[in-house]
């Protein structure tokens, strides 16, 4: 049943991204300044929102696991952290490509690029400890540990890089001040739509294997003790 | 005996076994040592270039070395089961990481203490004005160091590959209170005080200390018993 709610997300996902950049790459008109390289937005933009919802599942689903240790808790962690990454990654490969297309530089320091950098550095340490732990319950305890540790963080890096010494040359934000033009709008929250529903995907299929994983481990005890 | 009273107990102890063998210190302050010679070689810098990175140099030294001593934290318990012992002791887990926080901070102020003349002599950096109000940044930054430290050395007391991962856990988090650090101690170098423009980052270090020596109190428990 789990598994055909996956494929079913899985293709719905698919067929929304399909029908999105179908929209982007045909229908939108070439920004008036930036040219077709504005494109990216659809990606970049959509990827740093949605990497952020999962660091936050993330973090909620480590605090129930520490109150309740249910092991499921445990599993949401490492697959949102997981997911969550590739986001970021994916933010911070798009964002360089267009910033050496705009600014002529691959990487610029910029606050944005330089918080979404941070971000990624937090988690890659979490997912670099987790394998070192050999026991399931101190490593899903210890994981969770981190998971807090490295949320709490965000909003000081963010604090940080504000600091009047940093260089600011990120363009503004599109959603509060309203200047994303009208025909803009709906395919950049499709976009929006279509990378969750992906991410859902991957994070339900990494659930299914963290699943499988501890009744593999469990086995593995079983026959051990006999 | 209430958890302050161990907290200080434990301190004691670690503070005494290590400034009879001075096994950490020693290491510290060398390794910080052998770094300030190494950055030597690898800038030539005119004198206001110089300046412009004190800052940044001293904490990057002062960084490294905290990692060595705060490595030493739990993992001086682990031989003959003597963390073991600590936590069936009543001393509550919050006071045996505050005992071990402290002494980290005794440790890393003192390795501190050892290269910042050492630091004003090689890159003819004078530290003496503002003595005040750098002693203030410094201690405000090592307090910090050691608290996330100290909680990270508890998470990786029985992970493999301990002091490779302490480090990869450890400076990502620490990146906003390096980065204010960095700054303040820069403008402090340069003549300038703590008001105005450099009251953010103070702010900055101030709130980093208050939210992890919190979050590591609170949190201290799961990890020490899981």
């Amino acid at each position: 049943m789990r598994e055909k709610a996956t494929y079913v997300l899985g293709l719905l996902a698919a067929l929304v991204m399909i029908f999105n950049l179908h929209t982007v790459f045909t229908q939108l008109p070439d920004e008036a300044m930036q040219g077709a390289v504005y494109r990216i937005i659809f990606i970049h933009v959509p990827a740093a929102i949605n990497a952020d919802i999962f660091f936050t599942c993330a973090l909620v689903s480590a605090i129930l696991f520490l109150a309740t240790k249910n092991f499921l808790w445990d599993s949401v962690t490492v697959s949102c952290v997981e997911v969550g990454a590739m986001l970021t990654l994916l933010n911070l490969v798009t964002g360089s490509i267009w910033g050496r297309n705009q600014w002529g530089v691959w990487w610029a320091w910029d606050l944005r690029m330089t918080g979404q950098l941070m971000c990624f550095l937090l988690y890659m340490g979490y997912l670099l400890v987790r394998p070192a732990i050999s026991e399931p319950t101190q490593r899903a305890t210890m994981s969770s540990i981190i998971s807090i540790f490295a949320y709490a963080d965000i909003p000081l890096v963010l604090m940080a890089i504000r600091l009047p010494n940093v260089r600011t040359q990120h363009p503004g934000p599109v959603l509060e001040t309203g200047t994303l033009a009208p025909e803009f709008r709906a395919p950049f929250a499709i976009g929006i739509l279509a990378m969750f529903l992906i991410s859902s995907a991957l994070v339900l299929v990494r659930l299914h294997q963290e699943s499988a994983q501890r009744e593999i481990d469990s086995l593995r005890r079983e026959l051990h003790a006999r | 005996m209430n958890g302050l009273q161990a907290a200080w107990a434990i301190a004691r102890k670690d503070l005494r076994t290590e400034l009879r063998t001075k096994e950490s210190i020693n290491a510290a302050a060398s390794f910080a040592l052998v770094i300030l010679v190494l950055f030597s070689f690898a800038f030539d810098l005119g004198r206001e270039e110089l300046y412009a990175i004190s800052g940044g140099l001293l904490w990057l030294v002062y960084s490294f070395a905290g990692a060595l001593i705060v490595n030493r934290g739990f993992a001086r318990e682990v031989p003959n089961d003597c963390l073991d012992v600590l936590l069936a002791s009543p001393a509550p887990a919050w006071a045996l990481f505050l005992g071990k926080a402290v002494s980290a901070f005794f440790l890393l102020v003192i390795v501190e203490a050892i290269s910042l003349p050492v630091f004003g002599l090689f890159y003819n950096i004078r530290w003496t004005q503002n003595l005040g109000s750098l002693v203030l940044v410094i201690l405000l930054a090592t307090w910090g160091i050691t608290v996330v430290g100290t909680a990270f050395s508890a998470v990786t007391v029985n992970v493999r590959l301990r002091e490779l991962m302490l480090p990869v856990l450890l400076y990502p988090v620490l990146i906003p209170l390096l980065i204010g650090a960095m700054g303040t101690t820069t403008a402090l170098f340069g003549g300038e005080t703590l008001a105005g423009e450099n009251a953010s980052p103070l702010r900055l270090l101030i709130g980093f200390d208050a939210i992890y020596t919190a979050l590591a109190v609170y949190l201290i428990e799961f990890v020490l018993i899981v």
